[in-house]
Order: structure tokens, then sequence, then C-alpha cells
């Protein structure tokens, strides 16, 4: 096994236990782990991709590590911004979960958390 | 206006392009810098000129009669970023300005700053945010290379979420919070698919992507993510579950932005990459599921607005109704009358984004009528709003699809494409999502017309000028029907240019 398909795996891997930990968690803090593990195996695949480019004759792909040095600060702003509703939502109410009976309407709610 | 050195691969008016992604987004660090209520003065500079802009890139569009193309910094694609508008983009552009025009006009009486305080979270943050998602459309509709398209979608998601929780209050942050979980991980699969093809073809371009790109197992893995991606952020069904508490929670100015615009990017994603990234390949049984999705969309939604009870969900559920038909286009598109179902879902889109806006305006407005929005208790609205119900009953209308509205003028074009192609059940579809949309308008109608309660008075007096801006919205969407008199197909401008461009 090479070193492309090695990182290749691995970035595989971590999409799948974030996509894991996404859908079965119902703590917003975990779901918000989960997404920074997907993205870290995207953005690893990403660098596999600019790895590979260097493999062609070029002495290295630059363009997936400006894409890539772009998708990190902008999933990077996404959790800061996740982080900022989850402490607004936690001073207010004490509680941090999605499946939390939530009186958002009556009868909407409650169907909300059922479909959950 | 140009400089020469520009001029290699940009066409004439070009900049103004880059300007229209630009003038909002300097507008928000303008309004930001002083704060208060010169944030509001700020946005209005910016919307008005912001407005002029998207005029003056139409009249261009239509005199030239070809795509607009501008290179940033004079780099030509592949290494350079190019921002193109073809007919789609500027239609969409021209809608977004008008809504956000008449959402500004609403706006000025819910989030003025209150005299006394020199600042107050809520207005200086909703007229940011109007800025920053106008900015971010504007981007979605001009990107020409599939990661611009990617910072465009989280600089709108980034602009929405926060315009959900814009009141602060528990179940509008939790909304909010799902929101943006919902938009976080279709992001996700749609950048995994971009660095996909990177990897296999060597260029973000959309018009260079279109010309190398070829069935295979690597092209239908990024088209899957992709799209699955996009449709968790537009919520068709089975992925809408975020919305309606999102759409229904947020202020009426900024339901109205939600539900009308923002969900309208995602989409037009799915159109571009649908027809000109991989527009050779897609098609078959695969827009028979997405279109499926859609119709599945269009039943539940409207089966589900019946069920509510209270005004501003029941509009939330028929966005998620109303977002199958935009669906509807897909399987259309491969036949000889492409052409028309193309036109037939761009119009769906600009007559639903009219038309929902004034809705939610209309509700909100009702809302501090009343004081509250309960169905089964509307009575007394339309004496104390005659104006504001005509145009909830224009809105409705249009979503029905009664002509003259856009929304007849769009199920006509979509529906004669189905047929023409044989594909009938689309069709029998939109009639009977038709039927169910108009069982609830008329019964919100006929619910608001019954005379109010003896010794009844308005909880608070609602200014004349924002009733007259929800009515010019729904009176824009009514008569959009009439589009079919001008005397050229906007929509097709630049179409065919922008799929050829990649071919060699």
């Amino acid at each position: 096994m090479n070193v492309t398909q090695l990182f290749g795996i691995t970035a595989a891997a971590l999409v799948g236990l974030g996509v894991y930990g996404l859908i079965v968690n119902p703590q917003p803090l975990r779901k918000v782990l989960a997404f920074n593990l997907i993205g870290n195996g995207v953005f690893l695949a990403c660098a596999v991709i600019a790895h590979r480019g260097a493999a062609a004759g070029m002495s290295g792909d630059p363009v997936p590590q400006a894409l890539l040095i772009t998708a990190i600060v902008v999933s990077f702003a996404a959790s800061a911004l996740a982080v900022g509703l989850m402490l607004r939502r936690f001073a207010q109410t004490g509680t941090n979960s999605l499946a939390a009976p939530d009186e958002a309407a009556p009868g909407e709610a409650r169907t909300h958390a059922e479909a959950r | 206006m140009m400089t020469p050195a520009l001029a290699g691969q940009s066409t004439p008016g070009g900049l103004l392009l880059a300007l229209a992604v630009l003038l909002p987004f300097a507008g928000v660090l303008a309004g930001l810098a002083p704060g208060g209520r010169h944030a509001q003065r700020v946005a209005w500079v910016t919307v008005a000129l912001g407005i002029g802009i998207v005029l003056e890139i139409a009249a261009r569009l239509l005199v030239s009669g070809d795509s607009l193309r501008y290179a940033l910094g004079g780099w030509a694609p592949p290494l350079g970023v190019m921002l193109r508008a073809d007919g789609l983009s500027v239609c969409m552009m021209l809608v977004v300005a008008v809504v956000v025009g008449a959402v500004a006009v609403y706006a000025n009486g819910d989030f003025g700053t209150p005299s006394g305080t020199r600042e107050a979270r809520a207005p200086l943050a909703f007229w940011l945010l109007l800025l920053a998602v106008w900015g971010a459309l504007n981007l979605v509709f001009v990107s020409g290379d599939i990661f611009t398209l990617y910072v465009a979608l989280e600089l709108l998601t980034f602009a929405g979420v926060p315009l959900v929780s814009l009141d602060g209050r528990a179940e509008t942050l939790q909304a909010a919070l799902r929101y943006l979980l919902y938009a976080l991980i279709g992001s996700m699969l749609y950048l995994l698919g971009v660095f996909l093809l990177y990897g296999a073809y060597g260029t973000l371009d959309i018009a260079l992507l279109a010309g190398k790109i070829g069935p295979g197992p690597l092209a239908w893995t990024a088209v899957a993510l992709m799209s699955a991606g996009m449709l968790a952020k537009t919520a068709l069904f089975p992925l809408h579950l975020w919305l309606p508490p999102a759409h229904a929670g947020a202020p009426a100015a900024a339901s109205a932005l939600l539900s009308a615009l923002v969900i309208k990017g995602s989409w037009f994603v799915v159109v571009r990459l649908w027809l000109d990234v991989f527009g050779g390949m897609v098609g078959g049984s695969v827009a028979q599921l997405l279109a499926g999705l859609g119709a599945m969309a269009i039943l539940f939604g409207n089966v589900v607005a019946l069920r509510q009870a209270r005004l501003k969900l029941l509009i939330a559920y028929s966005t998620v109704a109303q977002i199958g038909y935009l669906f509807l286009l897909f399987p259309l598109v491969a036949h000889d009358e492409g052409a028309r179902a193309v036109t037939g879902g761009l119009l769906q889109a600009i007559s639903h984004a009219s038309a929902k806006a004034a809705m939610f305006l209309a509700a909100g407005l009702i809302y501090s009528t009343l004081g509250h929005d309960r169905l089964a208790d509307l009575r007394g609205a339309a004496r104390a709003l005659p104006m504001t119900l005509t145009a909830f009953a224009l809105a409705g209308a249009t979503l029905i699809g009664l002509p003259p509205s856009g929304g007849f003028l769009a199920k006509w074009l979509l529906m004669s494409a189905a047929l023409a192609s044989g594909q009938w059940w689309w069709a029998l579809t939109m009639l009977l999502g038709g039927l169910l949309t108009s069982v609830y308008v008329f019964m919100v109608v006929v619910r608001a017309m019954e005379p109010a309660a003896p010794g009844w008075s308005p909880k608070k007096p609602v200014p004349r000028y924002q009733q007259l801006a929800v009515l010019g919205l729904a009176t824009c969407s009514f008569l959009l029907g009439l589009a079919v008199l001008l005397p050229v197909d906007m929509a097709q401008i630049g179409r065919t240019v922008t799929t050829q461009a990649g071919m060699p």
C-alpha cells in the first residue's frame, strides 16, 4: 500500500465515522464534532488529490491547497457559529439536546421530535 | 468602463457582475462600522444602488444577446476565476433585487431602531444580514466555477441561519441550529464532490468541466454527493424537516427572505450542475427519481399544510410543497421541449419567490394586527387590512396557478413539456397540487373575511407603506404570467453559448 492509498482510505474512514456520528447522536455538540470529522476526511481527500497531481510530473499541485485552506476557514467559521447558537440556547434553557421536547409551536414541535 | 488589460476574456460590462457581488458586502462592512441606525441608512443606499446595478446587467444582457463574463484579475480559466451571467442568472438576480427591495420597505416598520436607543441588536443584525443574503445570492448566480459556488453557498448559510433566530428565543435558536446542521452536512457532501471532480478532470470551471466530463463511477459519485448535499439545503422532501420551524419561527421579514430567496440559491446550484456541468450524462431514471421526490414534496407539503393550526406554519409547509415543483423540470429537459421546461422551472422559482415573500409579509401584518396567527380565529383581518388580504389572495392565486399569474405560466410550460414528452404523471401531480393549494388558500381568505367580533379593535395600527409593499410584490407575482408577451425569452439568452464554450 502506497502513501496515496493509505491517506485515501483514512479519509474515507473519517468521513464514514463522521456521518455515523452525525446521524446517531442527538447531542448537537457531538453533531458538530462529527461534522468536523467529516470535514477532516474531506480535506484529507483534497490533500491526496494535491499529492496525486504532484505525482503526475509537477512538483506539487497548488490549486487543491488553496481550496483546502479556504474550506478549512469556512468550516471553522461554521463550527464557531454552531457553538455560539448552542451556548445561547443553553443559557436560556439549560439543555442542549435537539431531541428534547420543545414547545416551538403546539403540535409542530412534537411531530418534529418524533420525526428525529 | 473596462481597462484594456481586463478585456481579454471579459465581455463589456462584465465588471458589473463583480460589483453586484461586492456592493452588498461593502454595505455590510460600511453598516457594521458605525452601527446603530446608520446600518439601516447604509442598507437603504446599498439596496437602491444594487437594484440599479442589476437593472444595468439585465439591459446589457438583452442588448448583447449573450452571457456576460468577467475574468477576475484578468486571469482566464482554468487558472483564474470567471464570473458568468447567462439568462437564468440574470432572471434570478432581477427577482432577488425586487424581493429584497420590497422586504427592505416592509422592514422599515418592523426593524427600525427604536428612538431613544442608540443601537438594538435585532434591527442591526437584520439590515446587515439582508445585504449579506443578497450578496451571497448574487455570487451563487454569477459563479462560473464549482468551488466559488461552494463559498457562495456557505456565505448564504451563514447569512440565513442568524435570520432564523433574530428574536433570540430558545425555540428559534433550536430551529436555527437544526438548519445549520442540515446545511453543513449538505455543503460538506458538495465539497467532497468538488474535490473529486477536480482530482479527475483538473479544472473547476463549469464550462471547461462540461466539455471534459463523461459518464463513469467517479462522475456519478460526484453527481450523487453534490445533488444530495444541495437537496438537504433546499429542503426537498424527505430532507425538509428543518424548514417549517425555521421559516415559521423567524420574524416575518426574515421568513420572507428565507422562504422566497435563500432556498432558491441551492436549487439554482442543482440546476447549474444538472444542466451545465453534467448536462450530457444525467437524465433517465436519475432525473425521474429527483422529480419523484419533488412530486412527493408537492403532495406531502400540501396535505400537511392543510392540517396546520397557525398561518405561518401553513405558509412554511406550502413552501415545502412548492419546492417540489422546482424539481419537476429535470426529467423534462432532456426532450425536445427541454428549453420550455427550463423556462417553466425558472418561472416557477421566480413566481414562488415573489408570491411567498408577499405571503409571509402579509402574515406578518395579520399577526401584528390580530396579535396572533391562529387560523381558527382570523376573523376581522380583512376588515382591518383590506390591501393585505388582497395581496395574500393574489399571492395564493399565483401558488395555485390561476391565469394570468406567473405560477400559471410556469405550470403551463412544465405541463406542456411533460405531456409533449409523454410523461403525463408529472402533469397529473401538478394539477393535484394546485387543487390542494387552492383549498388552504381559500380556507385562509374565507376565514379572514368573516366580520370581527363586536367591539374588537386592531392590536397595533399597520402603516400604509407596509401594506403597499406587500401588495406591490403580490401584484408582481400575479402579473408575471404576462411575461409570455415579451418579445425575447430572456431565460435562454447565453444558454447554448455557455454549454458550448467548453467544447474544443
